[in-house]
């Protein structure tokens, strides 16, 4: 808990530390390091607008938006754009639902309950892209123990994310693994931070508790709800890690969200122009929703602050 | 709430055990597994009961993996040191820069400050392969593409937004009115600075910058576009062992294991840091 949190907030008082040039001197050098960094960014749009191979250099042109309207009539960008929205759909989903429930399970602060949690911290923090390798040992059709597992339920030769049908569910069952403890863990503290009242009150007045949960629990939370939420669909729809691991974007192009079409562009069909292409469309969905999402983040921190 | 029936204590029970059950599963099985032989591995059905051996991670450390097929050179270890100096040289980078430009952010409120601030932390939800295909492509070109300088400088992306977020929020908590005193009485910023207002926002620093590790060292993408064979943290190293070695599943599982051990210790460690670093001071526990 920080030290000042028992001292409402004081009014904010500017004072100069030595010349007015100082907190651009401060912030001086990490924006260098960042502007660096926007360079590329410039450079991934001007590429986006030329027919660029990089197996093909002497045709090298600038076509403006052809890439753009091309994929207007490209089934493969279409199915691009399906299987990303559609992870994005199913692991937010369920990663929220589940979260929600588990954080539900361990509202009361008891040893076992916060010891559970913290152990739930372990999948958040392994390395998605390891997460998914482990999940690959475990999943092997010859020797992988949940191959096993699933024949005692009558899926004989299950085979995960070989199998165009279910590469989708195996990569998004990762997905969950690695990151429900992300939002159970968010959703946990605005729980516990939740005024008692309201709770006692309807206690007392006999409503039944899954009214309750509907029409007070669930609505105060729901400011944390939605920035949980909005970030993980920010991280979703860009997928790289978990999926690249596991199967490259296959069976086929099962499995070719944004990311891993672009990668497979530029490094495999060396289409540059494509890849970029696809890099800035991503962008700009991802951007309309980090706007979104600092907002409601700003919001809820404020709040935060408001309550100490 | 008080009143729970028998029914919902054991509804309970066994709600919270197969959530146990499903997130400690996977790590419990490739720790065991890492203490098997590849025979024990391939067994149907697979088995709890098996004698452990350290085998494969002799081989881990040593370097060579000897199978029917021949020696195997493998490299794992120095993929361990490559996510070592990339994840701490990448967080002493970020705390460097980022902690002075949190002060800044959080004390003074100049000219372009919030679009600053903004604008950093939107690079936190920018596509990498954005920003990481051009770069190779500059990379070869600045000599940058084969040293840990490029890698640590583009890892700044992950590290330094995080930092400066975190910390400027503690900074923000702090009240101003101890660092002005103590300016009042002849001291100078940097006094002030480095004697008030970083001892009061180490714990904010700490948060930052332990959570700053973690996301480096488990970052993918990054070193996947741009590390060259001999730069390669664990996580690419690892997808790279899988593709050479084939089916040494045990030493898959052993090199997996010492690639998340760190962070995973890391995390038990400071738990406590940890729920609030990941809201970025959304919540307060």
């Amino acid at each position: 808990m920080p030290l000042a949190a028992a001292v409402p907030a004081p009014p904010r008082r500017r004072f100069r530390i030595g010349p007015r040039l100082l907190p651009y001197l401060l912030s001086l050098p990490a924006l260098l390091v960042c502007i660096g960094i926007l360079i590329p960014f410039g450079t991934a749009i001007y590429y986006s607008l030329q027919r660029y191979r990089l197996s093909q250099p002497w045709a090298r042109s600038m076509n403006w938006g052809e890439n753009y309207i091309n994929f207007l009539s490209d089934p493969s960008f279409w199915n691009t754009l399906q299987v990303s929205l559609t992870y994005t759909v199913l692991t937010v989903g369920l990663e929220l639902v589940l979260g929600l429930g588990i954080a539900l399970l361990l509202q009361k602060r008891t040893l076992l309950n916060n010891v559970i949690s913290v152990t739930l911290l372990l999948p958040l923090m392994t390395a998605p892209a390891l997460a998914a390798l482990m999940w690959k040992l475990m999943t092997n059709p010859n020797f992988g123990v949940l191959s096993y597992l699933v024949g005692f339920v009558g899926f004989e030769d299950f085979r995960w994310a070989s199998d165009p049908s279910t590469a989708l569910l195996t990569v998004v069952l990762v997905d969950i693994w690695v990151y429900t403890p992300f939002i159970m863990i968010l959703l946990l503290a605005g729980l516990r931070s939740l005024p008692t009242q309201p709770f006692e009150a309807a206690a007392l007045d006999g409503v039944p508790r899954f009214v309750a949960f509907f029409r007070i629990t669930l609505p105060m939370l729901m400011p944390y709800i939605l920035t949980a939420a909005l970030f993980r669909m920010l991280e979703s729809i860009q997928q790289f890690d978990i999926i690249y691991a596991m199967t490259q974007g296959g069976p086929g192009d099962t499995l070719t969200v944004f990311q891993v079409e672009a990668y497979l562009n530029f490094f495999q069909s060396t289409n540059v122009g494509r890849s970029a292409a696809l890099l800035l469309i991503l962008w700009a969905i991802t951007f309309f929703f980090s706007n979104l999402f600092i907002k409601n983040w700003l919001r809820l921190r404020e709040r935060a602050r408001g309550e100490h | 709430m008080e009143h729970e029936s028998r029914l919902e204590r054991w509804l309970r029970g066994i709600a919270l055990a197969l959530v146990v059950t499903f997130f400690m599963f996977p790590i419990v099985w490739i720790v065991l597994m890492s203490f098997q032989t590849n025979e024990t591995i391939l067994r149907m059905p697979p088995s709890l009961l098996f004698t452990p051996t350290l085998s494969n991670y002799e081989a881990l450390i040593t370097g060579r993996l000897v199978s029917n097929a021949g020696v195997l050179e493998i490299e794992f270890m120095s993929n361990l040191m490559n996510s070592a100096i990339l994840s701490v040289g990448s967080v002493t980078i970020a705390l460097l820069l980022g902690v002075p430009a949190a002060y800044a952010f959080a004390r003074h409120q100049f000219r372009g400050s919030e679009d600053i601030a903004f604008t950093l932390l939107s690079f936190r939800f920018a596509p990498p392969l954005l920003v990481l295909l051009p770069l190779t492509l500059y990379f070869q070109e600045l000599g940058l593409a084969d040293t840990y300088v490029g890698l640590i400088w583009v890892y700044q992306l992950i590290c330094l937004p995080l930092i400066l977020w975190i910390v400027r929020g503690y900074f923000e908590d702090i009240s101003p009115d101890v660092e002005y005193a103590y300016r009042i009485s002849g001291h100078s910023w940097w006094a002030t600075f480095r004697d008030i207002a970083l001892p009061l926002a180490r714990p904010g620093i700490a948060a930052a910058g332990l959570l700053a590790f973690i996301f480096a060292w488990n970052n993918f993408i990054f070193a996947l576009v741009l590390a060259s064979a001999d730069k390669q943290p664990v996580t690419v190293g690892a997808l790279a062992f899988v593709t050479a070695s084939g089916i040494q599943y045990g030493q898959i599982a052993a090199a997996i294991v010492l690639s998340i051990a760190p962070t995973l210790a890391l995390a038990l460690y400071a738990q406590r840091y940890l729920v609030e670093g990941l809201s970025l001071g959304a919540v307060k526990g």
